[in-house]
């Protein structure tokens, strides 16, 4: 069984060390993919976003997308770490790890488990202004969706 | 009547005014779409946060359901807007 790891927390990740904690003594893994979400601001106007979760559901929800995406793309390991919180502009609000002998599949993999916890892992995003305004809840995008279901074509 | 565990997320947490509860259901509740229209004969709170049935989902002990599935033997059931993670 292909380990995987999740986590779900208020504090800030490190890409690097999560990187080394997947591969650390392996040999046989070829392909490391990560993706990052951040927090972005592109208007000037978010002071923090606030992300609510459903507690251990998130983890559950999570956990389950990456097992679909191992058995689906045959991966050596797959890590997912999502922080919940007041998180600012620039910071980060997610990781995907995803590795493989060859490119492809960790690729696909982190796209995978990036469209699925999107759409299905019990996250909500609060917009806070600058201005210490409430922006009100962010609104689910229907692109999401359709992200979500190319993986069920073919 | 069986009592269950109801929790909520997100705007509809806003709207019902708080974030989980017990109540007691009729034996004519019998699906999470059955739980839904139940909801909104408790009051304006749960009529505004409810108002737009189909974009509610629904988690039994923190798994996605369709509205259809039967809420029996549940010990969470979970209200919430489309999700905005990631």
């Amino acid at each position: 069984m292909a380990p995987v790891t999740v986590r779900v927390q208020r504090d800030d990740f490190d890409l690097a060390a999560e990187v080394r904690a997947l591969s650390a003594g392996r040999h046989d893994i070829g392909a490391v993919v990560t993706f990052s979400g951040l927090c972005r601001d592109e208007a000037g106007t978010l002071g923090v976003l606030e992300l609510e979760h459903y507690p251990g559901m998130a983890e559950a929800e999570i956990t389950r997308i990456c097992h679909q995406a191992v058995a689906r793309f045959d991966l050596q390991a797959a890590t997912a770490v999502h922080r919940f919180g007041k998180i600012a502009p620039g910071e980060n609000i997610v990781l995907v790890i995803t590795a493989s002998p060859h490119r492809q599949a960790a690729f696909d993999g982190a796209n995978f488990i990036m469209d699925f916890l999107k759409t299905a892992a019990p996250f909500w995003k609060k917009e806070h202004g600058a201005d210490g305004s409430e922006g009100g809840w962010v609104s689910a995008k229907d692109e999401d969706d359709s992200a979500r279901d190319r993986w069920s074509k073919d | 009547m069986t009592s269950i565990n109801l929790v909520y997320f997100a705007w509809v947490r806003e709207r019902i005014g708080r974030g989980e509860e017990t109540l007691e259901l009729p034996d004519s509740v019998v699906t999470a779409g059955d739980l839904l229209a139940h909801l909104k004969t408790l009051g304006d709170e749960y009529e505004a946060a409810l108002e737009h049935e189909n974009v509610i989902r629904v988690a039994i002990n923190q798994e996605h359901v369709e509205h259809d599935e039967k809420i029996a033997g549940a010990r969470e059931i979970a209200l919430f807007p489309p999700m905005t993670g990631g």
